[in-house]
């Protein structure tokens, strides 16, 4: 299979120019979109959807963060293995347990909902950062795999933090 | 109207080149036919220069038909058998069917799809529509003397793979050439922003005859890109003249109406509330089963309120859509309105509060879909110009998934997932020698299997026997431009390919649309058979065509021997075109594709090389 870095004509970094790489995916999709087979024969179409597929995957894969860091973690041979592998620090699961207290507690408290959102989101940031480092300038994946275990959960924990606030929204 | 110069003077294509396309809006009230004349888009009219077709088939006891104005003038008389608004019924079964349409038909349940009991016998959503896209076709063909080598068909973006199958399904029985199926809102979007060369982020917010969409796009040089798109494709403007009609209903007291005086009141409901657009109150002619009529003063004030409900239905989806784009209100550059049912002042109103700007309207509301089709038609079809490269990214409305343990749903591929798109999944047996498995393939995006609509139960026959878990089943869901849906599977272990039985739960089976098809010719007096050769004629004529241009271009991309092997094949299905015998032709055919296969992959290769080679080239400091 096509290799999403090289694709796009990028350098194989956690750290992507989003702007090179959105570029780059229009480029790609204006060669190989199925509109421009439409009127052309069957085999025609049928490659076209196929690399038009592969550009819309490698592009999502590449925009986002977490998919990106499990990806390249994946090329170098590490399986995050997310569901499966929970064996977290028992610090950070005493900050797991304690983020879902706060969620709970404060169901029916938008500004607090929305402050523990913003709290999770400035976190994130300083851990995405350190994903960069343990993948781009000293690698250590292990390390970079148990910080995308980390942020996987509070990913999960911020949607959730949103339904609970656009449950009260809609009361 | 000229709407857009899309080519120069001196500049328009070679006419025994242009190709003749059509954009189509098959809609709930009206439906449209557009294409590019003399590279200007502009709606098709009939022999008394009407535009809009009403959506409305009349079925008589010998099964000919009335399709339009005539049918519509016949519903009060003849309610039964004048069908209106049935794309409400489009890829849906009888439970799904709104109260309006069970109390004016006679619907069936046939497990799936409902059926329509009319005089002539049942007919599916699907006929019905397809009668209406025949008498556009006709028009198209008339008035541009020729034949429609392709159209773009609109549905609501909100469509669900069913509605969206059906669709296709109904523009095979009318024998159009199906380019694509491409979403209401981006086909508005297209003719607004390529009119006005537009930048930046745009919302699509369309309420039709029975549909409402909503979409967020980013436009940027040529690019259309959908951010997001929500909605409810069972709030329309049907559903304004419904709840006045029963208000009028009420308000005068009458005993129980009979089908044709309940009609007679939504057709005045209507009527009430297109005056209601321009004055302060109207007077009402209610027909009473009694004697005559009774009038009823209805202020449009009395109507905003009766209808504010509904204006508040549409902020959901609105807000839905923004929520998953990450955006605010106030981040829409412009609000375009899209669709008969945004000419009332009220919801007018309510959008411009929403968004904080008051709402764009400069291309009529009801032209704005088929114009946009038609230009996206112009292109597919391959008749585009320098100048015209602009690419149209959308997604898939609604999450597919599938059933897991206990009727939950599991996801697969997300909404708003930019299409086409594929995700395998991986399946293992739970029984030694297991050779069959089912999956059950559900839409939306709840968690429960029971508040998803089920789209189609797939059997997955011819897995190798093996011990319970050994084997471990690939199951690719590719979903293609048009937002339609396919499975495919292999046995990873073994490579076997398994073989897939589609049970599609509210679509026709392959068998039923031949049927049709079959029906449709019988009743036509047309020879299938000679139909089918011509069809397979053009085919390989515009695979041998291809297949030069490809080699003009490209040759350098095969060896001797591989070229060898393409120019055999050209040679031999050449041949076979003079030969009168479909299934050699179609044999023809099909050995030049697998013989082009690996050259085709290598242009598209090398078209992907060159473009981001251009790319680098462009961004060297300098």
């Amino acid at each position: 299979m096509q290799e999403y870095y090289s694709l796009f004509g990028l350098p194989e970094r956690f750290a992507v120019d989003v702007a090179k790489l959105d570029t780059a995916y229009r480029q790609v999709q204006a060669q190989v979109h199925p509109d421009k087979f439409a009127h052309r024969p069957e085999t025609e179409r049928r490659i076209a959807m196929q690399w038009a597929t592969l550009a819309n995957e490698a592009h999502r894969v590449l925009r986002n963060p977490l998919p990106r860091a499990r990806y390249l973690l994946e090329r170098r041979g590490v399986d995050v293995e997310a569901e499966r592998n929970t064996s977290m620090s028992p610090a950070f699961l005493m900050q797991q347990i304690e983020w879902r207290e706060s969620v709970d507690d404060s169901r029916e408290d938008a500004e607090a909902l929305q402050r523990l959102g913003k709290d999770l989101e400035r976190d994130e940031r300083v851990m995405l950062d350190d994903v960069r480092r343990a993948l781009d300038e000293e690698p250590d994946l292990q390390a970079a795999a148990e910080l995308v275990r980390r942020l996987m959960f509070m990913e999960k924990l911020r949607h959730e933090i949103d339904d609970a606030l656009i449950q009260l929204d809609s009361h | 109207m000229v709407l857009l110069q899309l080519s120069e003077p001196g500049e328009s294509p070679d006419p025994h080149q242009h190709r003749l396309a059509v954009g189509i809006d098959l809609g709930t009230t009206n439906s449209l036919v557009a294409t590019l004349r003399h590279a200007v888009p502009e709606c098709l009219p009939d022999v008394d220069g009407r535009v809009l077709l009403p959506s409305v088939v009349r079925y008589h006891r010998d099964a000919s038909t009335a399709v339009g104005v005539d049918a519509l003038a016949a519903q009060v008389a003849d309610p039964r058998n004048t069908v209106a608004s049935v794309k409400r019924l489009m890829g849906r079964g009888l439970a799904d069917a709104d109260a309006g349409m069970r109390a004016r038909y006679d619907l069936v349940d046939a497990g799936g799809m409902v059926r329509i009991n009319t005089v002539a016998g049942l007919r599916t959503p699907v006929e019905v529509s397809s009668e209406i896209l025949q008498v556009l076709r006709q028009r198209a063909e008339d008035t541009l003397g020729g034949e429609v080598e392709g159209a773009v068909i609109t549905v609501p973006a909100y469509f669900d793979d069913a509605q969206r199958q059906a669709t296709k399904d109904a523009a095979r029985l009318a024998g159009l050439n199906v380019l694509r199926l491409l979403n209401e809102p981006t086909a508005a979007a297209i003719a607004y922003g390529l009119d006005k060369s537009a930048e930046g982020i745009y919302a699509v917010f369309d309420l039709g005859g029975g549909t409402f969409d909503f979409s967020v796009l980013q436009l940027s040089r040529g690019v259309f890109e959908v951010k997001a798109t929500s909605g409810d494709s069972a709030l329309g403007g049907d559903d304004f003249d419904e709840a006045l009609s029963n208000y009028l209903q009420e308000k005068a007291r009458g005993a129980d109406l009979d089908c044709g005086s309940a009609r007679a009141l939504l057709v005045e409901a209507r009527r009430v509330k297109e005056a209601l657009t321009s004055h302060d109150s109207v007077a009402a002619e209610v027909p009473m089963a009694a004697d005559g009529t009774r009038q009823i003063m209805v202020t449009a004030e009395e109507f905003h309120h009766l209808t504010q409900p509904l204006i508040e239905r549409t902020l959901q989806p609105v807000k839905k859509a923004l929520r998953d784009a990450g955006l605010k209100p106030s981040d829409i550059q412009a609000v375009v309105l899209v669709g008969g049912a945004t000419r009332m002042p009220h919801l007018r109103r309510a959008v411009e509060a929403f968004f904080g700007r008051p709402p764009f309207i400069d291309i009529d509301p009801d032209k704005v879909v088929a114009i946009g089709a038609a230009i996206q038609a112009n292109v597919l079809v391959g008749n585009r110009q320098e100048g015209e490269d602009w690419l149209l990214l959308d997604v898939i409305p609604l999450s597919l998934g599938l059933e897991t343990m206990g009727g939950l749903t599991e996801k697969v591929i997300p909404r708003n997932s930019t299409i086409p798109i594929a995700k395998a999944q991986d399946f293992t047996t739970f029984k030694d020698g297991q050779t069959a498995m089912a999956i059950h393939v559900v839409q939306g995006e709840r968690e429960l299997v029971q508040d998803c609509r089920s789209l189609a139960r797939f059997e997955l026959r011819g897995i190798p026997p093996m011990p319970a878990g050994g084997a471990r089943i690939r199951v690719t869901f590719q979903v293609d431009a048009d937002g339609l849906l396919s499975v495919s599977a292999r046995e990873q272990t073994t490579g076997v390919e398994a073989s897939i039985a589609v049970k599609p739960s509210y679509g026709l089976s392959d068998e039923e649309i031949t049927q049709m098809l079959q029906a449709g010719y019988q009743h036509a007096s047309t020879d299938m058979h000679l139909r089918a050769l011509r069809e397979q004629c053009v085919d390989a004529e515009r695979l041998l065509e291809a297949t030069r241009q490809a080699l003009n271009e490209d040759a350098h991309l095969l060896n001797a021997a591989e070229l060898a092997h393409v120019e055999q094949n050209m040679t031999a299905l050449q041949a076979l075109v003079q030969s009168a015998d479909t299934a050699a032709i179609k044999a023809g055919v099909d050995a030049l594709s697998a013989a082009t296969g690996e050259f085709a992959a290598r242009r598209m290769d090398q078209a992907i090389r060159k473009a981001l080679t251009g790319n680098r080239v462009d961004n060297l400091p300098i």
